[in-house]
């Protein structure tokens, strides 16, 4: 037989509960306890808060470009539920819910857009890596946080976070490739979000999905509705065991949606339709959630009423926080250059204000005196 | 001591620095088994097994991003990227993340890694195998730039770079990676990073090289009449310019060799320092012979294009008649 076929599969995806409040209860069930579901809904009303009040800030001249989480909150919310706190969280810059779910103090990061550096000294026992800014660079980094804990015993694992439009980068594919071949722990978590600023999904890649991206590298890969909190929880869970038993990664493909513009820097309604955006305000993780909750009867509207004040309350605090810290120190930027600032730098840092860089003291000095 | 070449020494190195602190890692293409397309990693992948020695996939930005994730978690990574030209490719990693880890975070992580890299021409091989990108790395702050041209400094300057809690790029001249040997002591030792070291002393004029250049210097100098003091930089990122400005005061006069272009290399940060340092003490105008402003050329016309005793020989003349 010349020609056969060597190679087929299906890609699966997870969905648990879907936006018309159906709950499948085989995969579902005991999977969040009641408490820890409560917590989680009003943790992602905080962030919608925050993402509102740095809107707000930016808006007012108070803050710089902010980049809005609305809308995609469960894959770094869930993520982090689903992880223990060895396990390295690595994101881009849109993943607040599962940061702050971690322990990341918020004021952290209204400090990071606010060009503050303070908002990226993150306590390492966190074990969160800062935004990243360029696109699709962090995998990598992930890629070898993992290895370390792999080569050390002690458990961890690796999750990173990045969007559709980060699978067309090379590192990527380097991070895919190496995790896959040398047997790392990874996570490999994709928000699909439909949009890379103003481009497409399509334009990233013409399969049909982009789970399928994993395949290529012999790695486990899913999709997931991302706006799911059940099914993300469910799929992090069953990829953190197989990265902790058996050292493979798995790539997730998270489908969800960005529901604000990309950054306070653009304006979406440019590139797309207000219909689209409509439809995806209909599959809010949200209020799906909270539509399950009460018809579970552990929600009410008077609790859902309640904490309004509570979480404007939160997040005027941590905008306060942050609005209030000093300033930093005019020279604070040579500060963690090296272990060690070199004496060059030191001339710099020590001259920076009293005379231009690098000029002789005695140099000035001596034409200077011979002026007068 | 053993008689050693550069290769050996840095080899004799890494086996050290391994027995001592088993958070290195040497992580690569053709590292383990092989030993690298050089030796210079031969019989660590015995010695030391094939989770410390790591053949990787062939993607030197993979290399150095997993690499800045593995120091990020308190490893001691020493990727080896196989040759300078290369380096493009990983180029992001290195000054987007590297470079930029401590600042970012405020040293709440830290990027201790050694890349090692063979650097610069002189070895009849293909194109993109012999360049000097050492003004690059150098120019983009947060990396250490270290260049031995001596089988003692090689040892004792990797063994301060693999212990260094910051990025060291350390470029190995792969033209004498064999070329001669040296006494070498067996013992560990560290030769500091950010210290020049005055090869000889002299009293007419100040010459400044790094790396392989420094052989065609000293062969310059050996053919000249003149008495001439040679500084060896070590290393180009923190530059030692405490002790290019002392010999320079005293000689009056300063050339700077070496391979990389002229434009905007570092014999051009050396002229300005030395310009604004050393203005009223300067005999003449600070000379440079270096490699060209253009492509480095394919092997047949390599020598055409790197300084060679002759050219230094001339610089040196011309430098005295001014």
């Amino acid at each position: 037989m010349p020609v056969e076929s060597v190679f087929n599969t299906t890609i699966q995806r997870v969905s648990i509960l879907d936006e018309h409040a159906n709950f499948d209860a085989s995969l579902g069930e005991g999977l969040i306890p009641d408490d820890d579901l409560v917590a989680m809904y009003r943790h992602i009303r905080m962030c919608r808060q925050f993402d509102a009040i740095a809107f707000k800030l930016q808006r007012s001249g108070r803050m710089g470009t902010y980049p809005e989480n609305r809308g995609q909150e469960c894959p770094s919310l869930g993520a982090a539920y689903a992880l223990t706190d060895k396990d390295w969280l690595v994101p881009c810059y849109r993943e607040n819910a599962g940061l702050f779910w971690r322990g990341l103090p918020p004021e952290m990061i209204l400090l990071h857009w606010m060009g503050d550096e303070r908002g990226n000294a993150i306590d390492p026992n966190l074990r969160i890596t800062p935004i990243a800014i360029p696109i699709g660079t962090q995998m990598l980094h992930a890629t070898g946080l993992a290895w370390a804990s792999k080569y050390r015993g002690d458990g961890g694992i690796a999750c990173t976070f990045f969007g559709d439009g980060a699978t067309s980068e090379g590192d990527f594919h380097e991070a895919m490739n190496f995790s896959a071949n040398l047997d790392l722990p990874v996570v490999f978590m994709c928000q699909n979000n439909s949009w890379a600023i103003s481009v497409p999904t399509k334009i990233q890649c013409s399969a049909p999905t982009l789970a399928q991206r994993g395949l290529a590298y012999g790695m486990h890969c899913v999709q997931c509705d991302g706006n799911d909190l059940f099914a993300v929880v469910k799929v992090v869970q069953d990829a953190a065991k197989r990265a902790r038993t058996e050292n493979r990664p798995t790539f997730i493909e998270a489908v969800t949606y960005r529901l604000g513009d990309h950054t306070t820097a653009d304006d979406a309604r440019r590139y797309r339709d207000e219909a689209e955006v409509e439809l995806w305000k209909g599959r809010d993780p949200m209020i799906r959630l909270k539509r399950y909750m009460i018809g579970k009867g552990i929600w009410d509207d008077a609790r859902d009423n309640a904490i309004n004040e509570q979480v404007e309350h939160e997040v005027a605090q941590i905008t306060a926080r942050a609005e209030q810290i000093e300033p930093p120190d005019r020279s604070d930027f040579f500060n963690h250059m090296y272990a060690e600032l070199p004496d060059n730098l030191r001339t710099q840092r020590d001259t920076m204000r009293t005379s231009s860089i690098g000029q002789d003291p005695l140099q000035i000095d001596v034409p200077l005196a011979q002026q007068a | 001591m053993a008689n050693l070449t550069l290769v050996q020494a840095i080899n004799l190195a890494l086996v050290q620095e391994m027995e001592r602190d088993d958070r290195i890692i040497i992580l690569g293409e053709d590292v383990g088994l092989n030993g690298g397309v050089f030796r210079v990693t031969e019989g660590l992948y015995e010695t030391f097994g094939g989770d410390r020695v790591v053949d990787s996939p062939l993607a030197e930005s993979g290399i150095i991003g997993t690499s800045v994730g593995l120091a990020m978690a308190g490893l001691r990574p020493v990727p080896e990227i196989q040759f300078e030209g290369f380096l493009g490719p990983a180029y992001d990693q290195l000054c987007t993340h590297a470079a930029r880890i401590r600042t970012r975070t405020r040293g709440a992580l830290t990027c201790p890694l050694t890349v090692r890299v063979p650097v610069g021409g002189g070895i009849h091989a293909p194109e993109l195998h012999s360049d000097s990108p050492e003004t690059i790395y150098s120019h983009n702050a947060g990396i250490k730039v270290v260049m031995p041209s001596t089988p003692y400094d090689a040892k004792g300057l990797l063994t301060s770079a693999l212990r260094d809690p910051d990025p060291v790029i350390f470029f190995e001249p792969k033209r004498i990676y064999r070329a001669f040997r040296e006494e070498v002591p067996e013992d560990e030792y560290t030769v500091p990073i950010g210290k020049a070291r005055v090869v000889r002393e002299g009293s007419e004029m100040t010459m400044v090289s790094w790396g392989a250049s420094m052989v065609q210097c000293m062969n310059a100098i050996e053919a000249s009449e003149r008495d001439i003091e040679l500084i060896d930089l070590r290393t180009i990122n923190p530059l030692d310019y405490d002790t290019i400005m002392t010999s320079v005061r005293k000689t009056r006069r300063c050339v700077i060799v070496h391979e990389a272009p002229l434009t905007c290399g570092v014999g051009a940060e050396i002229a300005a320092r030395v310009m604004e340092q050393c203005f009223l003490y300067l005999e003449a105008p600070v000379q440079r012979v270096t490699g060209f402003d253009t492509i480095m050329p394919y092997y047949k016309l390599e020598l055409d294009y790197l300084p060679d005793a002759e050219r230094v020989g001339k610089a040196i003349e011309e430098l005295a008649a001014y």
